[in-house]
């Protein structure tokens, strides 16, 4: 097998520029929405003293979670040993750190003083999950970007394991982290939970392939760089295998709650009372988002890259609806405070919280998704992360000529 | 309706013993109730954790429809109404209790409970949200980032955010926009000797505050003799503020 | 960096004191009420901040209610009456603390929460107690 060779791309082509248009255009747009969010104050937005985090945390959570899943693409190769992703490790590693900037804007951006960034940089509560991850966030940035290093440098590349080694320990307790922020939180019935931090897990695991998937696809396609059958059918099984476990989890997550009986509340408001909760979560996750790419991924007979993205596609929208069935359904429901008991106040005690995202809130979480994906494609243009082949004779070891077709990415 | 607010002047000894004759006339003239606090400190001295501030409510005597310690507050603190309840400050609110199997109603003012061991601290990135030494639950402002985390942990929406510009503030309640805040059971009176807002409005003697530590306070003995208890009691938070009658 | 903040604090101090731009305004800065601040007066030129920054964690954090560095009392003492007669708010030029503010390009968030004006003295209890 020929050492993986990875290019930058040219960046000349009239749909490059035109894509840059579009999401320099989209990250215009979040900014200004978070600058008339600031300026006036966050009743712009649809969040209130009841349902406190909204569309731009669906949106920064989403992004986080996958950051840390994009990067396991890049651990597969380095610390598992698979060669035939090696090839793909830089611009797994790239996404990651693009993602995990996104998400990070959009959270900052969203404070009620985003001003005071400089004191939270430097007033630290260590008791706090969240002063932790900021540590794991700006840590992780180091750790993959390290990594990066080691991957890139031809010379360095023997200790691409080691950092390989590092950065897929510290992903791991990044999620657990992520999915702590709400594990902590034991006054809200629905968060309470210990199987919050592996349910994340698994999640990054899935979104962030997801994430991959499309951005590599879509990359390929532009380029007309070639991509071989077996790249696309490792992960079209390794995306299903991933929307698998999270609903596995994710299930599992219901009947230990459907156990308890303090639960029982939040979770027939979520499964079955809840409205648009309700819709998000069966017809949102489960089924746009997890059953329908799982039927596409395995039942449609076809292993062409355009079926793989577009279950890539779904498997966002659904993480997406997951996110905020988690984030904003979990507080929609009222606060148990006294059981047994009917609870009227004029604070909205005992009612569910009504929640309608504005258009600046929305504007902000696309702004973070663009300016990720902008990170992505300067990226692929000034340094090497995109491989020039994916064709299966450069990346398959066992690769035999007389069995393989050699397809190349259509539409490329 | 009794009033000894005191001013810190008259702090010490002869006011302790003043003090403490009000409150024996307190404890047996029913509905004539204690406004003073009973240790004010110089100004020039730090709190202490001799002192844990606390509040006992009962809830008997509390009335359905009666908000005067709403109101007090409001004043007292400078609250003021946006149009849209949703995200209007609200440090304490009316709370109506229905048993779902007995039909009987209950009325109780919720407030922020001022936990020894409380969520939104432990939860708050910056620190901002801190417990001062004698128990008050408090956030400093001025490093707050406006997260709302602490609103996510809080169990008794405690908390309010700031979503709109604030003008006109009381001088001794600085508000303002983007970030957290909560009764600080009036922090600025109970440093000068006097009870909150609320406890002093409150004409059914409904609610008294003192200082948990002091056995001798009439919040310690009223504690001692009366069955009270804890809201979400299950997560050992251990209150400051407790309830009667529920 | 302390020494840089000391070498911009003197620098903008003999900005301000020194008369030597004819033309260019220099700013007047309102009297305040009574004889004499609460520091010396050159000292609280240039350190009247550290003052009130320690004040604000004493007071927030350990309950310190003393008054000569209190925030409230420099806006007591150092009201300026605007035409109308009333003191004015910072959004105004003449406001004491905006005088060498806007000049000297400093700018704070104190009075996003803290009022700029002095309390009007109400006579009796707001409460009604
Ligand atoms: C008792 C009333 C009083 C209080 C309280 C007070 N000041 Fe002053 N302040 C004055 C007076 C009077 C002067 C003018 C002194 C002089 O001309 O020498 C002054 C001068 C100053 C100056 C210098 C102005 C110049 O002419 O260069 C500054 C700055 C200042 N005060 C800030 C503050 C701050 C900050 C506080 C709050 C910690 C405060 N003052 C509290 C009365 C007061
Ligand atoms: C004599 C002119 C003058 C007056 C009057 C004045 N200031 Fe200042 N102030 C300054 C200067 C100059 C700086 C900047 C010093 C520096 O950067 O170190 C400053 C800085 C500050 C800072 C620190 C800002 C920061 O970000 O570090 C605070 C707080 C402050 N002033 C509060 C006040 C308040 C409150 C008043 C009104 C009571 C006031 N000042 C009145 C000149 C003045
Ligand atoms: C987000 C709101 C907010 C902002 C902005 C803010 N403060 Fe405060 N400040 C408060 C609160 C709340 C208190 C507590 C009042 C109390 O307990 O009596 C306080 C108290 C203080 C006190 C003690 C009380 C007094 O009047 O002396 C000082 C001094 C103070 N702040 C200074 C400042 C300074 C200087 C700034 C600007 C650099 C500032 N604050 C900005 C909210 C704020």
């Amino acid at each position: 097998m020929k050492y993986p060779v990875c290019r930058e791309i040219e960046g000349k082509s009239s749909a490059y520029v035109a894509l840059l248009v579009i999401l320099g255009g989209l990250v215009a747009l979040g900014l200004g929405a978070a600058i008339y969010m600031e300026h006036q104050g966050h009743h712009v937005t649809g969040m209130n003293n009841q349902i406190v985090w909204g569309m731009p945390h669906v949106f920064a959570v989403f992004l986080i979670v996958a950051a840390s899943g994009a990067l396991n693409v890049a651990s597969i190769s380095s610390v598992f040993g698979k060669v035939v992703y090696k090839p793909l490790a830089p611009l797994s590693g790239l996404l990651a750190i693009a993602l995990l900037v996104g998400g990070l804007v959009v959270l900052v951006l969203d404070l009620g003083h985003p001003d005071r960034l400089i004191v939270a940089m430097t007033n630290y509560n260590f008791k706090s999950i969240f002063a932790w991850n900021i540590f794991l966030y700006n840590g992780f940035l180091a750790v993959v970007a390290v990594y990066l290093w080691m991957l890139m440098e031809r010379r360095m590349n023997t200790y691409t394991k080691a950092a390989g080694m590092v950065a897929f320990v510290w992903r791991l307790i990044l999620t657990t982290g992520t999915g702590s922020i709400f594990g902590f939180l034991v006054a809200r019935q629905f968060y309470d939970a210990a199987i919050m931090a592996p349910m994340f897990i698994v999640m990054s695991f899935s979104f962030g392939l997801a994430v991959f998937i499309l951005v590599l696809f879509v990359s390929f396609w532009g380029t007309g760089r070639p991509m071989g059958e077996v790249i696309v059918d490792r992960m079209r099984s390794l995306l299903s295998l991933f929307v698998l476990a999270v609903l596995f989890l994710v299930a599992i997550f219901h009947v230990t709650n459907l156990y308890a009986t303090e639960h029982h509340g939040i979770e027939s408001f979520i499964l079955r009372d809840g409205g648009i909760y309700t819709m998000m979560f069966w017809v949102g996750y489960v089924f746009v988002g997890s059953v329908l790419p799982l039927l596409l991924l395995n039942f449609s007979g076809s292993s062409r890259s355009e079926v793989v993205a577009v279950s890539a596609g779904l498997v966002i929208l659904g993480g997406l609806a997951m996110m905020y069935v988690i984030i904003i359904g979990g507080q929609a429901y009222p606060l148990v405070m006294f059981p047994g008991y009917e609870v009227v106040s004029d604070f909205s005690d005992g009612v569910v919280n009504v929640y309608r995202p504005s258009l600046p809130e929305i504007l902000l979480g696309m702004g973070g998704v663009a300016f990720a994906l902008t990170i992505v494609a300067f990226g692929v243009k000034v340094l090497r992360f995109l491989p020039l082949s994916l064709a299966d004779k450069d990346i398959d070891p066992h690769y035999r000529p007389d069995t393989a077709g050699g397809a190349t990415a259509s539409g490329a | 309706m009794a009033n000894n607010d005191t001013n810190i002047d008259q702090y010490r000894r002869r006011f302790l013993e003043r003090s403490t004759a009000v409150l024996a006339a307190g404890v047996i003239a029913p509905g004539v109730f204690l406004h003073t606090v009973a240790n004010a400190r110089p100004a020039d001295e730090a709190v202490t954790s001799k002192v844990r501030w606390g509040m006992l409510v009962d809830s008997g005597k509390c009335k359905t429809g009666c908000d005067k310690c709403v109101k007090a507050c409001e004043v007292e603190n400078g609250l003021t109404r946006t149009g849209r309840p949703e995200i209007d400050a609200q440090w304490i609110r009316k709370v109506t209790l229905k048993n779902k199997q007995t039909g009987h109603t209950t009325s109780l003012p919720m407030l922020c409970q001022h936990c020894a061991e409380p969520p939104c601290v432990d939860v708050c990135p910056t620190g901002a949200s801190f417990k001062r030494a004698d128990g008050i639950v408090l956030v400093d402002k001025h490093i707050c980032i406006g997260c709302r985390y602490c609103m996510m942990a809080c169990p008794y929406k405690a908390r309010s955010f700031i979503h709109e510009d604030i003008t006109d503030q009381k001088a001794h309640a600085p508000r303002g926009k983007g970030t957290v805040e909560s009764c600080t059971f009036c922090v600025h009176r109970v440093d000068k000797g006097q009870s909150p807002a609320c406890v002093s409005a409150c004409d059914e003697g409904a609610m008294v505050f003192g200082d948990m530590n002091d056995p001798q306070s009439e919040i310690s003995q009223r504690l001692r003799e009366v069955q009270s208890m804890e809201i979400r009691g299950d997560l050992g938070l251990n209150l400051g503020v407790r309830y009667q009658g529920i | 960096m302390p020494g840089v903040r000391i070498m911009m604090r003197v620098a903008v101090l003999l900005f301000l004191v020194t008369p030597v731009w004819a033309g260019t305004p220099v700013p007047e800065i309102p009297k305040g009420k009574g004889q004499q601040c609460v520091e010396d007066t050159a000292m609280m030129r240039t350190n009247h901040m550290e003052f009130i920054l320690h004040q604000r964690d004493d007071t927030m954090h350990r309950g310190i209610r003393t008054k000569k560095h209190s925030l409230k009392e420099c806006i007591e003492c150092h009201a300026v009456k605007g035409d109308d007669g009333m003191p004015v708010s910072v959004e105004s030029p003449k406001h004491f603390c905006s005088v060498c503010h806007r000049y000297a390009a400093v700018s704070i968030d104190c009075f996003q929460c803290h009022n700029s004006k002095p309390e009007i003295k109400l006579t009796g209890d707001r409460n009604g107690q």
